[in-house]
């Protein structure tokens, strides 16, 4: 029996690009217990509501966070548009529905380089982040921002794709999948990335389900919860069904997510084989006055965007709930009796969005 | 200006940002933007940065991290505020728990606007911040310049003519020195090293003489 410690991990630590804060209690080399503790990065945007009217307000939710700042615009909008009760034109579903799956390759290639930062293996991340920046570039192309771009709006979205548009992005992605291929086989094939990731962190589906994870971290365990089986956006006329692993270890967080980034690949080309013709946008009338939940599947999982009307310009009330302070629970578990030397790969495999769960 | 032919290491910190300035940073170091092949690279510890990115807005909560990792920099050093939050709160600034900009906390060289602040500008904004690292240098009373810096400016001064000391020495006594080692050390290999009677004799000999 060893001594017990506390080691404090974050908020500052090489890992981790944001901060949040483990009290990590060690005894040897093995953790105990693990006490997070958040708060470093709030800011409390959820009362601009009160200074913001609600065409507005979607300027500030998007910057809830900046990797899937896209969902969460689109996640207000829905809010707003449930609220309204206002029908959204099918083409401007597809083109969300495209921007969306573009920010998930991108979130999902930006993880990938994380982790392997996280273990050490700098060339792997050098090359994720730079395979990243062709979806940049799509972004900048179609919408004229590279991570924040605000082209989402209650009532459909501001910039439209051309046809031609469209295609040149299929065939972009047809480019770099072959690339994305090899990148992604030395994360599953890789003696030592297998060795750093396999058996490491394992979640049982009855923890997750009892600690109600999310997105990749609940499919990695076995779980079938998804949001887009839900059918909104243009995810009805498209054929597809979540990825699923049931190790719960992080190589199988690792997994899911790598083979979310061929589906989502295969998503947009076929939105893009089906797309209609049409409006972008519907006008809006009146304000909204009543209560609307919507749901939607965030790179890192599933999230909550609540709205609450009181017929003025002005929402009453607006709440996000984020995947990452869902995972946070799953993620404490994990940590108990794991390796002080494994910790930074559960915490980066749960892919933490601090700025989301502090808003 | 010798000192910025040095590639600055960086340390970044998330104040209160969204993320994207903060994606943006690391953007720059990767391979489309490649700051990276200069020497520049993103360091974890404090005390091994030159430049100090902070991102987002400060809030109570951090105002303590934000100024021990500035104190724990050694001198000179920069702080280059990233993005428009950094700078002044940006869309935040209207929030109860946002503070304002990281100038309200600790002093600010560089500012760079955007939202998200784009990786040609967060470069830009080091570059500018190179110029004022080297100003800083360049004012810096002498008795905290460090010891090997004022070596090398002693090489430029004097002509290659150093006065060297070891353990406090200097070169003279450290010749004197060395040439008393020289003769003791001659003694105790010959002490030593020999397995035959005749040096354990002298050897014995020469206690026998310190004992008389």
């Amino acid at each position: 029996m060893g001594k017990r410690t506390i080691i404090p991990f974050g908020p500052q630590h090489p890992v981790l690009p944001e901060p949040i804060h483990l009290d990590l209690v060690i005894e040897d080399e093995s953790v105990l217990e693990a006490i997070p503790s958040i708060g470093f990065i709030h800011r409390g945007l959820e009362k601009l509501v009160e200074k913001n009217e609600w065409p507005e307000m979607v300027y500030v939710i998007e910057r809830v966070c900046g990797i899937c700042s896209f969902g969460h615009g689109w996640g207000y909008c829905k809010s707003v548009e449930g609220n309204l009760g206002a029908e959204i034109p099918p083409r401007a579903e597809y083109l969300r529905t495209v921007w969306h799956e573009l920010s998930r390759i991108h979130s999902h290639l930006l993880w990938l380089g994380l982790l392997a930062d996280g273990f050490g293996f700098e060339s792997l991340f050098m090359h994720s982040w730079r395979i990243r920046e062709t979806i940049l570039n799509i972004f900048e192309e179609t919408a004229g921002g590279r991570v924040i771009f605000s082209v989402c709006k209650v009532g459909g979205v501001r910039k439209d794709i051309s046809d031609e548009k469209l295609k040149d992005i299929v065939k972009t992605l047809d480019g770099i999948r072959k690339e994305t291929a090899e990148l992604t086989n030395v994360f599953l094939e890789d003696v030592s990335v297998r060795s750093r990731l396999s058996g490491v962190g394992a979640l049982t589906k009855q923890d997750a389900e009892d600690l109600c994870a999310v997105g990749p971290v609940a499919r990695a365990s076995g779980i079938l919860q998804d949001v887009r089986l839900d059918g909104h956006g243009a995810y009805p006329y498209l054929d597809f069904s979540p990825c699923i692993e049931t190790e719960g270890d992080c190589y199988a967080r690792c997994k899911v997510r790598i083979r979310e980034l061929f589906q989502s690949m295969d998503l947009i080309e076929e939105a893009v084989s089906k797309i209609p013709a049409g409006d972008i946008e519907i006008k809006l009338k009146g304000n909204p006055s009543g209560e609307f939940v919507a749901r939607m599947e965030q790179p890192r999982g599933e999230a909550y965007y609540y709205s609450k009307g009181n017929g003025s310009k002005y929402l009453e009330r607006m709440r996000v709930r984020t995947p990452t302070n869902a995972n946070i629970p799953a993620l404490v578990k994990t940590l108990q009796g794991c390796d002080l030397a494994d910790v930074p790969m559960l915490v980066l495999t749960i892919d933490p969005c601090i700025s989301c769960t502090e808003r | 200006m010798s000192y910025v032919t040095k590639s600055p290491w960086i340390i970044h910190y998330d104040g209160s940002s969204c993320n994207g300035c903060d994606i943006e940073v690391l953007a720059c170091l990767t391979p489309m933007y490649d700051a990276e092949r200069f020497g520049i690279i993103n360091t974890g510890n404090p005390k091994h940065a030159d430049i100090f990115l902070v991102t987002g807005s400060v809030n109570e909560q951090n105002i303590s991290v934000v100024k021990q990792i500035y104190e724990q920099m050694p001198e000179p050093k920069i702080v280059v505020a990233v993005g428009i939050c950094a700078t002044s709160g940006g869309i935040f600034r209207e929030c109860y728990n946002v503070k304002g900009g990281v100038d309200t906390v600790i002093p600010v060289d560089v500012y760079v606007p955007g939202c998200a602040a784009r990786p040609e500008a967060i470069i830009d904004g080091i570059v500018k911040g190179l110029d004022v690292l080297a100003e800083k240098h360049a004012n810096m009373p002498k008795s905290s310049v460090s010891a090997s810096d004022a070596a090398e400016e002693k090489v430029k001064d004097e002509d290659m003519a150093i006065e060297v000391r070891y353990y406090g020495k200097t070169a003279e006594e450290l010749d004197e020195d060395i040439a008393d080692e020289r003769v003791s050390d001659a003694q105790s290999v010959k002490y030593y090293s020999s397995s035959d009677k005749d040096a354990d004799d002298s050897g014995d000999k020469n206690n026998g003489k310190e004992e008389v």
